[in-house]
């Protein structure tokens, strides 16, 4: 739908913040969503195992790849359905013969041992596909405009994403609170000794455990992928941003990772496209900040610059007033 | 964890190895003269300061931190601002002494991060420091006119008059300086484990609920850990400074933290010198290794988790339980089997070897030369011939390394028991 | 069955060592303890008994300071703890033992103990004094070790105890520090006859002239050590008394004892 339109300065100026907004609003959600496919995994694994996957985000830069290799002989649709389980059972494999030996050494060498895989899984995934991008490109049944905002269009794929999240969303939603399984994992968010006293085959839930969450990452970089770059530091990026997720919504809540998710995918996504500055904002009351004045590299200071650091500032806020997170029950 | 667990500790006369290991310092640059062994002992005597300093809050403090680049980095950078001002003439400060600038700001940084990182312990606190240190990281890339941006803070070392002929531009001059440092620096940080806020941290370590009903303030506790450790890690930036006349962004990087995470923990974090022995296989995997092969980070993250897996008490924990077999006069039971499992874990690691250097080779060198020098020998990684041999070898090596491994297990296990069977008859007496 | 019956006189002075007032707790919407009033005086050992699930322990846990109270106050030595951290409470004199056994599982015998004594000789966050160097901590801890009978196993790994050296060593830590009020938790958990007599005894010595308070099961512990004994069920004491009278008191029968103990 395109609108032929003249509008006055004043309304141009409107429009041109409507604009902003609307498609930030947007974009903002998907990334949001986006983060949260990531955290709500780590969660479930955290909640089950006790352990913090640190190679949550590699399992994430897996899927994007698989999916790229997939895509390449098969075609995207496939690939969505299949790169996701085989990242579930490349973690699966690593839950099984891996993890397994070291839990009983405690959380901690868990810890380190995801440290350890996601390192390895960097190096291998250069090994195979180099080190350079690969262009894992958007299919081009998805590659249209969604709908346009006055003059931004806003891309089918994004769209996409965000109905791919929701789904999953409602997936995780029915399956906890639907199935047997589901009220067990509810049970242990909150109660994690729970998990231990299930009777039969901890195992083989601890390893399916790892393998759902592993596949969810994986299906986030399928969709994720080929939306932003496909390369091997996407996972180093993205894996920060989610620790700080999870934190901030408070360790093990489902429901704070996902209102912790949707801030900081919003936040970022704002500040990025808005150029304001202490220097700005003083001069438009009058008051001039000069280039030789002290510390003015910090008042020059584009809200846009300091976007990266955003999420982090927000975690030692977080910290400093409220510790437990935004919806926290329980430490580790 | 029990095998560690038992162990009694080795008992030497510690003037004997504190002033061996002094000797030890003094002498290493004249037996290897050349200078990429100078190089590479400096970088290993930085890398000790820095993995003892992770040590304090790690091994001596339990606390798992994925930032500590951020104390080093940090005081890296005023050092060697400090380091232009002297050339600027604008202070003076003799440049042996430029260590103690990044230590100092290395603990006023320790004392603001350290505030917030302390409020939680365990797996929160490691993400948050993980936090912190990408915040840091954004923000030196923010402010280029302090930090320089993407080509960070240059200086020159050789600045001043030469105090007694030591200008510190010979690399072997530079050398002594961080031994020095180095040393003294160990010295420093083992008194502090002998210290009643160095022992309650350890306390605080194995069960800080215990310790907080027995007096003390397990978040002041750790509080305190931090900002020492913070110290140290700046003392090592400093000397990072000196050595490379260069601190950029990636002083501070989540790869640094992480590398010294990787020094440490293979190293053995239960043992004080632990860290010492991580801190030089490091550096010999990321300097001398990778003079041979790109694969040295893969290498170095295998070893890491099978470190995690296999010997959770590092390369000290290893070779004390091996002494404590010759000290109970068992060790001839097991020259066989060890010689046997080794030269099988030869064979198989001969085989990744090949494996993984054509695979590097064919993604990333191609575009360098045809072959790739394993071991000397030239490989040409299109061809089937060198898959099929690497295959083979690789065959064969594990299959080597599965039986020898049982009946080198047998023999340590048999070992092992006897052992304890001594040391329960001589409590029983 | 050994009876050790209570030989020490009644406490000299009638001060109140720890004193609850209304004490209340709520865990989300259940309440667990439903309003404690206690009265310990200087210088008894008071026994605190119940059913299980009173909420015995749980009281231990407000007192120490583990657990915040939901209402009521908590005094010790007539000055208000209520709401404060443990350590600040252990500052004031009040020192508790775990029923789980809680040691420094990878420090030796002799480094437990004297990591229990650092604060209350005043060393506190020190960095610059020598451990080794410290004689009136290494003069406590090697009197401590002689009290519990641990010195033979004083380069020991705490975690390589055995479980009743381990108990011993609890209460070594509990005592190290000097407190006036100790709060012992099930003390005897897990001992069969003969280590609990041992431990009795030991406990008896180590708390000579301090204020006891002990939870237990072992009622022949219970009888042989306390001076007042107060019964707790569903969060609240119904009855607070010297042994004899607590062994008479129909309530506590009824509610707790049944008619197996009155045979006993």
């Amino acid at each position: 739908m395109h609108r032929a339109w003249s509008p006055q300065a004043p309304c141009r100026r409107v429009a041109r913040i409507v604009e902003f907004f609307v498609i930030s609003l947007l974009n903002g959600l998907s990334y949001g969503l986006l983060l949260f496919m990531l955290a709500s995994g780590l969660t479930l694994i955290f909640s089950m195992m006790g352990v913090l996957n640190f190679a949550h985000a590699s399992f994430y830069m897996i899927g994007a790849y698989f999916a790229y290799q997939i895509s390449t002989w098969i075609g995207f649709w496939p690939a969505l359905f299949v790169a996701p389980v085989l990242v579930g059972v490349l973690g699966a494999i690593v839950e099984r013969y891996g993890l397994r030996r070291v839990h009983k050494w405690g959380h901690v060498p868990e810890l380190l041992f995801t440290f350890g895989i996601s390192y390895i899984i960097v190096e291998l995934v250069q090994i195979i596909w180099g080190r350079a991008a690969v262009p894992y490109r958007v299919p081009p049944e998805l590659s249209g405009t969604l709908f346009t905002v006055f003059s931004t269009n806003f891309p089918a794929y994004r769209g996409f994403m965000m109905l791919i999240a929701l789904l999953m969303l409602l997936a995780i939603w029915l399956m906890l609170t639907r199935t047997r399984i589901g009220l067990v994992i509810q049970a242990s968010l909150t109660h994690p000794e729970m998990a231990e006293s299930l009777g039969h085959n901890v195992p083989r839930v601890f390893m399916l455990t790892f393998g759902g969450g592993t596949a969810l990452a994986g299906l986030a970089g399928v969709i994720g992928g080929n939306a932003y770059v496909t390369e091997p530091s996407m996972a180093a990026l993205l894996g920060a941003i989610i620790f700080v997720v999870v934190v901030v919504g408070g360790m093990g809540s489902l429901a704070g990772a996902f209102i912790a998710s949707l801030l900081i995918g919003l936040m970022q996504t704002f500040a990025i496209g808005l150029d304001w500055s202490l220097a700005a904002f003083l001069d438009g009351l009058g008051v001039r900040v000069s280039a030789d004045m002290p510390l003015y590299s910090v008042w020059s200071l584009k809200l846009s610059q300091i976007a990266p650091v955003l999420p982090y500032l927000l975690l030692v806020l977080v910290l400093i007033f409220r510790p437990r997170g935004l919806m926290g029950t329980r430490e580790s | 964890m029990s095998r560690t667990l038992r162990f009694a500790p080795y008992n030497v006369g510690r003037w004997l190895v504190w002033g061996l290991t002094a000797i030890l310092f003094a002498i290493l640059p004249l037996v290897f003269t050349k200078g990429f062994a100078i190089t590479l002992l400096s970088q290993m005597g930085i890398m000790i300061v820095f993995a003892l300093s992770y040590n304090m809050i790690f091994g001596q403090g339990g606390m798992l931190s994925f930032g500590h680049a951020v104390y080093s980095g940090l005081g890296a950078f005023f050092a060697i601002h400090a380091m232009n001002w002297v050339g600027d003439g604008l202070v003076w400060i003799p440049i042996s002494l430029i260590p103690l600038v990044g230590g100092v700001f290395g603990a006023v940084f320790g004392v603001i991060f350290g505030y917030v990182t302390t409020k939680k312990s365990g797996v929160p606190f490691a993400m948050i420091t993980l936090g912190i240190g990408e915040m840091v990281f954004a923000a030196v890339l923010m402010f280029p006119g302090f930090f320089g941006g993407e080509g960070g803070i240059s200086t020159d070392r050789v600045v001043g008059e030469p105090f007694l002929g030591i200008s510190y531009g010979p690399a072997v001059q530079v050398y002594y300086l961080i031994a020095v440092w180095c040393f003294v620096s160990m010295l420093a940080m083992f008194a502090f484990s002998r210290t009643p806020l160095g022992r309650i941290s350890n306390a605080v370590r194995d069960n800080p609920e215990r310790a907080e009903f027995i007096g003390y303030n397990t978040q002041r506790v750790r509080f305190l850990v931090v900002v020492a450790s913070a110290f140290f890690a700046g003392i090592a930036g400093g000397l990072s400074a000196i050595n490379f006349e260069i601190v950029t962004a990636e002083n501070v990087s989540a790869l640094r933290s992480g590398g010294v995470l990787l020094a440490t923990f293979i190293g053995g974090a239960m043992f004080f010198f632990g860290p010492v022995l991580g801190a030089v296989i490091f550096i010999y995997f990321a300097v001398a290794l990778s003079e041979f092969t790109d694969a040295w980070q893969f290498y170095l993250g295998v070893f890491f988790v099978l470190t995690v897996m296999y010997a959770p008490g590092g390369v000290a924990s290893l070779i004390l339980m091996n002494l404590r077999v010759a000290r109970f006069g068992l060790f001839n039971r097991l020259w066989t089997p060890y010689a046997k499992v080794l030269a099988a874990s030869a064979v198989l690691l001969a085989g990744v070897i090949m494996v993984v250097e054509m695979s590097y080779h064919l993604t990333l060198g191609m575009s360098m030369s045809d072959t790739v020098s394993v071991f000397g020998i030239d490989l040409d990684a299109r061809g089937a011939m060198a898959w099929i041999a690497a295959a083979l070898i690789l065959a064969a090596g594990g299959w080597l390394f599965s039986l020898t491994r049982r009946h080198f297990m047998d023999a340590w296990g048999g070992v092992q028991t006897m052992i304890e069977d001594r040391i329960k008859r001589e409590q029983g007496a | 069955m050994a009876e050790h019956e209570s030989t020490a006189m009644p406490p000299v002075s009638g001060a109140t060592a720890l004193k609850l007032t209304d004490v209340r707790k709520h865990f989300g919407k259940t309440e667990i303890i439903r309003g404690v009033t206690l009265d310990v005086r200087k210088g008894e050992r008071h026994a605190i008994i119940g059913p299980n699930g009173a909420g015995k322990s749980t009281l231990f846990n407000l007192i120490s300071g583990r657990f915040p109270v939901t209402a009521g106050r908590i005094e010790l030595d007539g000055r208000d703890i209520t709401g404060l951290a443990p350590f600040e409470i252990n500052r004031r004199g009040l020192s508790r033992s775990f029923q789980i056994t809680n040691i420094f599982h990878r420090l030796s015998v002799y480094e437990n103990i004297r990591c229990a004594t650092l604060y209350a000789l005043g060393y506190r966050y020190s960095f610059w004094h020598r451990l080794s160097k410290l004689a009136d901590a290494a003069e406590r801890t090697e009197h401590i070790l002689q009290r519990i009978g641990l010195q033979h196993r004083r380069d020991a790994l705490a975690g390589l105890l055995t479980y009743a050296e381990q108990r011993a060593l609890e209460i070594g830590i509990t005592i190290a520090s000097g407190a006036e009020v100790i709060l012992l938790d099930e003390p005897t958990a897990g001992m069969s006859r003969s280590e609990s007599d041992h431990a009795v005894e030991l406990i008896m010595r180590v708390t000579e002239g301090k204020t006891l308070v002990m939870v237990e099961h072992d009622m022949s512990v219970v009888f042989g050590l306390a001076h007042r004994i107060s019964v707790v069920v569903y969060g609240q004491v119904i009855a607070t008394d010297v042994p004899a009278s607590i062994k008479s008191n129909r309530a506590v029968q009824e509610a707790y004892l049944g008619t197996t103990f009155a045979d006993a």
